[in-house]
């Protein structure tokens, strides 16, 4: 074979050796440390600002509010170290009804008993690759996604099992998926970091940084579209972008805020702000706003004209009452609102993740404040349920989560026929038969 | 031979100033591709409530090069959508709007800036439906010039053929004439997958022949069948986009020669027409492949692996190809000339790939 190249003659560039793909993590040490660690010099703050639209400003649970309409200074007021931590769980203000609450509670176990056990299964071999695990993080996807209608959509991260969970897709599927079974949300072709479920209005599933925020704001964007251009009055759902501290400092981001506000779209942005994007600590890697001394995310909303508020993570209800204005704002055709939820993740980045850089303290310290003990603390003093039906609700998740593991060992092997399949919509599948083999004379 | 290199002088002093779209081609024996494109685009908006088109400058500006020009007077800003320059989030959102029921057109400014939403385009529009085994579709059209276009150095002047056409999950369609502008857009907008849609610059202001079938609002064009331009025996030139047209020139040359050249315009890069490239080699025996883009894994490449793979056996010649040199676009006028392929180049490979030249 002979190339005719015009002119020029070829050109050898020398090639970069390509780094090892996100998310590989090795032992890489802390190189330096600037400033003190973030969870010892977060300051704690009670709301001094008004949520945007004139409402009540300081309920014990949202920690800060950085709203557009008032320019007034809302400065935080540093209170200093982490020994202030945020114990409102009991906001007099707001109180859910007795099954909301237990929903709740079995929303976050199920969540944790879930990740607990994908560890489990993952150092049993039963799956493979990437698996991020969510343990600690629970009060924020049960707090937003349980404030949701099963209608409105919801946009993940590749840390993605119990957002999926949460919005309701069957354990045994997510767990399927993970095991590569044929009975998988996505019939093993996804994978930990890839759930979707078109049933659920669960989008994925999406493991790059950043890559889900403009997808979610896209769901938004259909909603409105269908309201505005084809007249469909009931399209009033909303999207919640789930991602975390570290895409914070992603384009894409930045990007999207800037359009979801433009255009007003129904959304909400939550960042999960868990303080470590792998082993990078949140204050190394965010450049902190003007006149603070630690970045904090929630200031970015106003930025862009949504108000940002900033929320204790481990705090279910306080992230719930969050959610709930939020989506109320956001269905009523207010535009978005960017939701900074403090949280902690308690294990490492993935399984993978020899987690050597967080120091112990520092999960001490959040270990103390895990947001489901708190709960059921809760759910008891208050008398929602007694601690006779808490266990019964905590045997209930336990047995889902068995059951989850019996059905995910029981189904199949994805099957041979299924590898050419789903990569178009277009029945005809162009090049690719309907046996899923290819069309090619020559290549049956 | 020169026609079109006149031709392509003259458009480009011309650019920016364009000529006032006449709504309603009924009876009209010729058109631009940019008219072809634009009654491409306002055809499936009128039918279509969820098509809107989305990009930097369609709306108020008309377009960067004027393709979507009277849609928002038309359709309104509710569906022309005038974004910031930010590809990554206008195609993100575009590709959330698409799988969850819309159907997007998103006008990259050119190709060249969809380089950043390469994200959005792959992993996120390409990638889902698979991941969701079949649930989660995304009927979208990424649209816009691609290829090298006249002074604009190495940046803005780069055929992305060959790197999306390797991509599963995307169908890539690169249209030469009217027939092609018009038939594939609408089979593009239509289509329930992802499409990359690569338009050239150089071609928009070209005429081409209409008919009343080809300007019927119906009319569209099946996605993966190329299409035979002229009829030859002694050497097959299979090309898209604007080498359709060089290659077209070579074969009056080649005629003069005495040689025979049939002309394959592949229309769709992805998936590809292997039946028709393997039937015309049964045919002709020796196959020349034209392209902008580099050589390196090229569609060249790729035609020639058809040829080994498919015909083999048929085959009296080496493959040749033709490609543009494997560097970045250079800005002086001249090197840049020597950059691209040029009738001449495609007439030497022919003749060649006929034991005619050295």
């Amino acid at each position: 074979m002979r190339t005719t190249w015009t002119g020029a003659r070829a050109v050898r560039m020398e090639g970069k050796v390509a780094s090892g793909p996100r998310g590989v993590v090795g032992s890489r040490r802390r190189a330096s440390s600037f400033g003190r660690p973030l969870w010892k010099s977060r300051s704690r703050v009670v709301a001094s600002a008004q949520a945007e639209g004139g409402k009540a400003g300081p309920s014990g649970k949202v920690v800060g509010v950085a709203s557009v309409s008032k320019s007034k200074s809302s400065s935080p007021s540093p209170k200093g170290s982490g020994s202030n931590p945020d114990k409102v769980v009991n906001d007099p203000s707001f109180k859910v009804d007795k099954e909301a609450a237990r929903a709740i509670y079995v929303d976050m176990l199920r969540g944790r008993n879930f990740e607990d056990m994908c560890a489990q299964m993952y150092y049993r071999g039963k799956m493979f690759g990437f698996v991020h695990l969510y343990n600690g993080q629970e009060a924020v996807s049960t707090g937003v996604i349980g404030a949701m209608r099963s209608d409105d959509y919801v946009c993940s991260t590749y840390r993605d099992h119990v957002h999926a969970v949460s919005k309701g897709v069957p354990m045994g599927k997510v767990m399927a998926e993970l095991f590569g079974k044929k009975d998988g949300i996505c019939r093993g072709q996804g994978g930990s970091m890839h759930m979707f479920s078109a049933e659920h209005n669960f989008l994925g599933g999406f493991a790059f940084i950043g890559e889900g925020i403009p997808v979610g704001a896209g769901a938004a964007f259909q909603a409105r579209y269908k309201r505005d251009v084809l007249g469909d009055e009931s399209a009033d759902q909303v999207c919640a972008s789930f991602f975390g501290d570290g895409t914070c400092n992603n384009g894409a981001f930045y990007e999207t805020l800037n359009m979801a506000s433009l255009y007003k779209l129904p959304c909400l942005f939550v960042v999960e702000n868990n303080k470590w994007a792998i082993g990078m600590a949140h204050d190394r890697a965010t450049a902190p706003s003007m006149g603070d001394k630690e970045p904090y995310i929630y200031k970015k909303g106003p930025a862009f004209g949504m108000p940002g508020v900033l929320v204790d993570g481990m705090d279910v209800l306080a992230v719930r009452k969050v959610a709930e204005e939020a989506i109320a704002r956001a269905r009523r055709g207010d535009g978005p609102t960017l939701i900074e939820c403090e949280t902690y993740r308690y294990r490492g980045h993935s399984l993978a993740d020899p987690d050597e850089l967080r120091k112990p303290e520092e999960k001490e310290f959040y270990a103390k404040r895990d947001p489901i003990p708190k709960f059921r603390e809760y759910l008891i003093k208050e008398g929602l349920a007694t601690e006779k039906e808490v266990k019964a609700l905590e045997k209930q998740v336990d047995d889902e989560v068995e059951e989850a593991v019996e059905f995910a060992d029981a189904s199949p092997r994805p099957g041979k026929e299924q590898l050419l399949e789903n990569v178009f919509a277009d029945p005809s599948g162009f090049g690719i038969a309907a046996d899923g083999g290819s069309q090619s004379p020559n290549f049956p | 031979m020169n026609a079109l290199r006149r031709a392509f002088v003259t458009r480009v002093a011309k650019w920016p100033a364009v000529t006032v779209v006449e709504r309603g081609y009924a009876s009209q024996t010729e058109m631009t591709v940019r008219d072809a494109l634009n009654s491409a685009l306002a055809e499936e908006m009128r039918k279509d409530d969820k098509v809107f088109v989305m990009g930097e400058e369609v709306g108020e500006y008309q377009g960067a090069y004027k393709i979507t020009r009277g849609l928002l007077q038309e359709f309104g800003a509710e569906r022309v959508y005038d974004t910031p320059i930010t590809e990554a989030g206008f195609t993100g959102l575009a590709v959330g709007a698409g799988f969850s029921g819309l159907k997007p057109v998103v006008e990259f400014m050119t190709f060249n800036f969809a380089m950043q939403a390469i994200d959005q385009i792959i992993n996120s529009a390409a990638k889902t439906l698979y991941m969701s085994a079949g649930t989660i579709s995304c009927p979208i059209v990424f649209r816009g010039p691609n290829g090298a276009a006249a002074g604009v150095g190495a940046q803005h002047s780069q055929c992305f053929g060959a790197w999306y056409s390797s991509c599963p999950g995307l169908k890539v369609l690169a249209p030469y004439d009217c027939e092609d502008a018009r038939g594939l857009l609408k089979a593009a907008i239509r289509d329930p997958d992802p499409v990359i849609f690569l338009e050239n610059e150089l071609l928009y202001g070209n005429s081409y022949p209409v008919d009343d079938k080809i300007l019927d609002v119906d009319f569209t064009l099946p996605i993966g069948k190329a299409k035979v331009m002229r009829e030859g025996t002694d050497v097959t030139l299979v090309a898209f986009s604007k080498m359709v047209g060089y290659s077209l020139e070579a074969t009056e040359v080649l005629a003069e020669k005495g040689i025979s050249a049939e002309v394959i315009n592949l229309r769709t890069l992805r998936p590809l027409d292997r039946e028709t490239i393997m039937k015309s080699i049964v045919k002709t025996s020796r196959i020349v492949s034209v392209e902008e883009g580099w050589p390196q894994s090229g569609i060249g490449s790729e035609i020639t692996a058809v040829a080994n793979e498919e015909a083999f056996d048929h085959l009296d010649a080496p493959v040749e190809r033709v490609t543009g040199a494997d560097i970045p676009t250079p800005y002086a006028a001249n090197l840049e000339k020597s950059a691209f392929p040029t009738v001449d180049d495609i007439v030497t490979a022919a003749e060649r790939a006929c034991y005619r030249s050295k």
